[in-house]
């Protein structure tokens, strides 16, 4: 098709929460017969590693809403305030975060960074990993799944100078 | 209401956002011109999301209902 709209995105955060939107949106671009590229660069590799080990915290994120994902319905709407002297210096209390964030989205019906990952490269969507942050980060082209592209700046501004919608997550 | 055959049912209950979207484009995609998908959901953001898809990808709904929390599409692959 000559009027395929193209979507770019730089995707560099690598938390739970952040994993999401990049590939939401290029999967469901696909899903609506666009192209898409995902650009991850610094804190976005870690989303292309084998195994995704990903974690959130609510600490210095206010707007981070802390609520149970069992009990009654009226003890799930609780938004418990921990404050950050607690959420930053308790061990464990990311992890804990993390496990609530996983077992909301589950019950929810969101799928995981894992399936939503491979239902892009399934649809076609390009992967690119930045060269440079993998080299400075220390990353490793075997540390990643297959099927990634490996490049710069270049390379990304290239395709998105084409492109109908670029966004930066 | 035009009359149609369905040919197909995909059933996206307790999905979330994208994932009813991305079923329907896989399902569409094994079916024939002219064939119709009767797609079920239960995300109350599906209504609008599974218009837009439409007005992208040309496959028209040529039926929907909603009934309590479940969203029915009836969708004729272009």
């Amino acid at each position: 098709m000559a009027d395929t709209k193209k979507l770019a995105i730089i995707a560099s955060k690598g938390t739970l929460d952040w994993a999401y939107p990049p590939f939401i949106l290029a999967s469901a671009a696909a899903a609506m017969d666009m192209e898409a590229v995902l650009f991850f660069t610094f804190y976005g590799l870690p989303l292309l590693k084998k195994e995704i080990d990903l974690k959130v915290t609510p600490t210095g994120n206010p707007a981070m809403p802390m609520k149970m994902p069992f009990g009654s319905k009226d003890f799930q709407g609780i938004n418990w305030p921990i404050p950050n002297i607690i959420s930053g210096n308790v061990p464990g209390f990311d992890n804990m975060a993390t496990m609530l964030m996983k077992e909301t989205f589950k019950k929810k019906g969101v799928a995981t960074i894992e399936q939503l990952r491979e239902m892009c490269q399934e649809s076609g969507v390009r992967f690119i990993a930045c060269q440079m942050t993998m080299d400075v980060f220390g990353f490793e082209r075997k540390d990643f799944i297959d099927g990634v592209e490996y490049g710069g700046a270049a390379m990304f501004l290239e395709y998105a100078a084409d492109a109908n919608m670029s966004l930066f997550i | 209401m035009s009359e149609f055959t369905v040919n197909r049912t995909l059933d996206c209950s307790g999905m979330n956002c994208p994932l009813p979207i991305l079923k329907t484009k896989k399902e569409v995609d094994q079916m024939q011109s002219g064939e119709v998908l009767k797609m079920i959901s239960t995300d109350s953001g599906s209504a609008n999301d599974m218009a837009s898809w439409s007005n992208r990808t040309g496959h028209k709904i040529v039926d929907s209902t909603t009934e309590g929390g479940t969203y029915t599409f009836y969708i004729q692959k272009s």
